[in-house]
């Protein structure tokens, strides 16, 4: 199996979200995470994809996807050609002793601290899943208490856009939006 | 889609603009039950000029009865049921449709808006239940969308590859007012079927046609949405190939014609079966690679290429890989194949498959469809299905429910022409046959409609027999009666050492069929000697003001032969019990 990173453009209509969810359990398909917001286009959703599987299912999946009538593009987002970010709120247990070591920690990885509390203090991440995984693991150590994550959104490098040459038509949904 | 606006909006209830929506997108048929929630809609109903609502026993007939309609005519069938039950009801012919790629359209109603998600009375998400049977599906909460969301349905259901759309609609959105603005152009940014085929894709395929050796065309159920078997005969003609046409597709191209091998698959010919595990080349038409047809599937047709056209790009490559994948419309497919066939010809590039033919006659000559009569008086089903084909004759339309029936319906009725044989292919849905009959009978009404069915599949939904009664739907039923389920009895009779549970239904005495059809207000007939086969049909035959059952006693052993078990290759194909054809022999010679 292997991880692969699927960029879906779909009409913001309500029951989009279960109708791609659904269609994942129905054809037996991982969903390893899953992002959905807004774009620069208001009748335009993107949900950002991440599934475990073979190359064969994936092209399964990307034709079982585009046959959904909401669905309006997919782009498979290969990991040299893009960026991927996760953000990761975290709660991690501290004393007087443990407080330096953890804001040393939580500076080397770029991370913020969001909240102190005497005994906790809340750390928000942004990276790679890689980065956050890292960060996890050094910080493992001093107890977690509450961890919260998003799914991965990722964005093809370079000055080109998935939406440039489909959603053009689309302007004139945006005024109905 | 552009659509000429025939009137400035106008106002009027979401109910009536409902009415009005479906008056617009042409339809003249509704196969329906009202209910609370769908109310609204039955007012307009009741005036309206165009649309005949057929009033059924119980939703799932309104469903199959869209089917068939939708089969019988090639336009969209309608069904319309209330919320809740009525909806869920509505499940099994929606699942249907979706298997088998029929365009239809299923409008329900829907709980208030304010009601909806409170487990109000009759309340079920019938839009959520449905989505993985659907093509597509709404729930309209604004009477507004009720006419965009209409044409949508059609347009969806009716294009690229066909199949069922359910409509619910919010019961306040039917009570409020709203104009009616039936819209100028459909706006769907994510539906775009692709039709027309790929021509560097078609040319390579029509080169393989040339060069191949064994080449066989595996058309499926695609070719007869498409209409595209008169696209189909030339092909075949021109390229002189080998046609095998599966359970949805019987009917695209004649059984008479000499390059017609029968059908492929688990009960299919010994000719259409081994023809494709010995091909170099199969063409396939609109057709899946089911589990029914190719057996065991990393045993399947192990030597051939693969052509594989179809309107739907997710059919390509899901089970077998295509060689040569074509996305497009069978009728767009077919035509540039000709060309293309007929440009290869031109440059001197003929096919020679005369080796092929030899082998092919050869399988054919020996292995013809056949069957034991039973020993002593009992009446053999086989007869029954091969006599009623002979009596009613090409033109009439073959309905099947699914089992045993079914199988022979497809083997011993000879089909030529296309939409006269329609049944539950992909969902083998019991129960299919009386109401898709009857919304068959309605859509052709000048054709004499025949159901084939079991003694089980018809104790499902023959409720619809009062509707056929009291709607003037003069459909003919024959009830191919073993007592018993006698699909799963073969089953248990090959694989479970003749332990028959629960597949016995005693249904030569309870109940009684003929009096049954007599209380729906139908004439009811019994038959069960092969000397009275003929007479009785033509006595059904000769009926025509009311509906007909014939209770067939036939002998319960019979087997439905060929073969070949579920999950085994098609190399184990067997001709009947323990009796595999003589490979060997066939060969040498």
């Amino acid at each position: 199996m292997s991880k692969h990173t699927l960029s879906v453009l779909v009409e913001n209509k309500p029951g989009v979200l279960a109708r791609i969810a659904s269609l994942f359990s129905r054809r037996g398909f991982n969903i390893d995470s899953l992002a959905v917001g807004p774009t620069e286009y208001p009748a335009v959703s993107r949900m950002t994809v991440v599934v475990d599987v073979e190359d064969s299912p994936l092209e399964q999946v990307t034709k079982q996807l585009n046959k959904l009538v909401n669905v309006i593009k997919i782009v498979e987002l290969e990991p040299t050609q893009s960026v991927q970010r996760e953000l990761l709120l975290l709660k991690v247990r501290t004393d007087n002793e443990t407080r330096p070591h953890i804001l040393q920690t939580v500076e080397l990885f770029r991370a913020k601290v969001i909240d102190v509390a005497a005994d906790a203090v809340t750390i928000e991440a942004t990276g790679s899943p890689d980065k956050l995984d890292a960060l996890l693991r050094v910080l493992e150590p001093y107890g977690i208490r509450e961890l919260v994550q998003s799914g991965v959104v990722a964005v093809g490098r370079g000055a080109r856009s998935i939406t440039d040459r489909t959603l053009r038509p689309l302007d004139r949904l945006d005024r109905t939006a | 889609m552009v659509q000429e606006r025939r009137d400035d909006a106008t106002t009027m209830t979401g109910a009536a603009s409902l009415i009005r929506s479906l008056e617009e997108a042409g339809v003249d048929t509704v196969f329906g039950i009202p209910g609370g929630a769908i109310l609204p809609a039955y007012d307009p109903i009741f005036d309206s000029q165009q649309i005949r609502h057929i009033l059924v026993r119980h939703e799932q007939g309104a469903g199959h009865a869209a089917e068939g309609y939708a089969l019988a005519t090639g336009k969209v069938g309608v069904c319309i049921a209330t919320s809740g039950p009525g909806a869920t009801n509505l499940v099994t012919p929606i699942a249907d449709a979706y298997m088998d790629s029929v365009p239809m359209v299923a409008i329900t109603g829907q709980v208030a808006t304010a009601a909806i998600g409170t487990d109000a009375f009759q309340e079920a998400d019938i839009r959520g239940i449905t989505m993985p049977i659907t093509k597509h599906n709404y729930l309209v909460t604004d009477p507004a969308e009720i006419p965009r969301t209409v044409a949508e349905a059609f347009h969806i259901a009716s294009t690229g590859r066909p199949g069922p759309v359910l409509v619910d609609v919010a019961k306040d959105a039917m009570q409020m007012t709203t104009t009616f603005d039936w819209p100028a152009m459909l706006d769907m940014p994510g539906y775009h079927p692709t039709t027309r085929p790929h021509a560097k894709q078609i040319r390579e395929a029509a080169r393989l046609i040339v060069t191949s050796k064994r080449p066989v065309l595996y058309v499926g159920g695609g070719v007869l949405r498409a209409r595209a078997w008169a696209e189909l005969r030339e092909l075949a003609e021109l390229a002189g190939l080998p046609v095998v046409t599966t359970l949805t597709a019987r009917g695209a191209f004649p059984d008479s014609h000499p390059q017609h091998l029968g059908m492929p698959g688990m009960h299919g010919t010994v000719a259409a079966v081994t023809s494709l595990q010995k091909s170099d080349l199969i063409i396939a038409l609109g057709a899946r690679f089911d589990d029914r047809v190719t057996g065991k599937l990393s045993s399947f047709a192990p030597g051939a290429t693969v052509v594989h056209a179809d309107i739907d790009p997710a059919e390509i490559s899901k089970n077998r890989v295509a060689d040569v994948p074509i996305v497009g419309d069978c009728k767009e497919v077919i035509s540039d194949l000709i060309t293309a066939v007929r440009a290869e010809h031109t440059a001197g590039r003929q096919g020679d498959h005369a080796g092929w033919w030899s082998q092919l006659n050869q399988w054919l000559d020996r292995y013809p469809l056949g069957f034991t009569a039973p020993e002593g008086d009992e009446l053999a089903p086989q007869h029954v299905i091969d006599r009623l084909g002979k009596i009613a004759g090409p033109d009439a339309l073959y309905v099947a429910g699914v089992g045993q029936h079914q199988m022979w319906a497809s083997q011993f009725i000879s089909y030529e022409k296309p939409g006269t044989w329609l049944n539950s292919g992909g969902l083998g849905t019991m129960g299919f046959a009386v109401p898709a009959a009857m919304g068959a009978k309605v859509g052709k009404p000048d054709s004499t409609v025949w159901a084939i069915d079991g003694d089980g599949c018809f104790q499902m939904t023959n409720q619809e027999l009062a509707t056929c009664a009291i709607e003037g739907i003069p459909i003919k039923v024959a009830v191919i009666n073993n007592a018993s389920l006698g699909m799963v009895r073969q089953w248990q009779t090959l694989f479970y050492n003749k332990r028959y549970s629960n597949t016995d239904l005693h249904s030569q005495r309870i109940p009684d069929f003929a009096k049954l059809a007599e209380a729906y207000g139908c004439v009811g007939l019994r038959c069960d000697k092969a000397d009275d086969v003929d007479a009785t049909i033509e006595k059904a035959m000769a009926v025509d003001d009311r509906p007909v059952v014939v209770d067939f006693g036939v002998h319960r052993d019979a087997m439905v032969w060929p073969m070949v078990a579920a999950g085994t290759s098609n190399d184990e194909i067997q001709i009947a019990k323990g009796m595999a054809p003589d490979w060997d022999r066939s060969e040498e010679e």
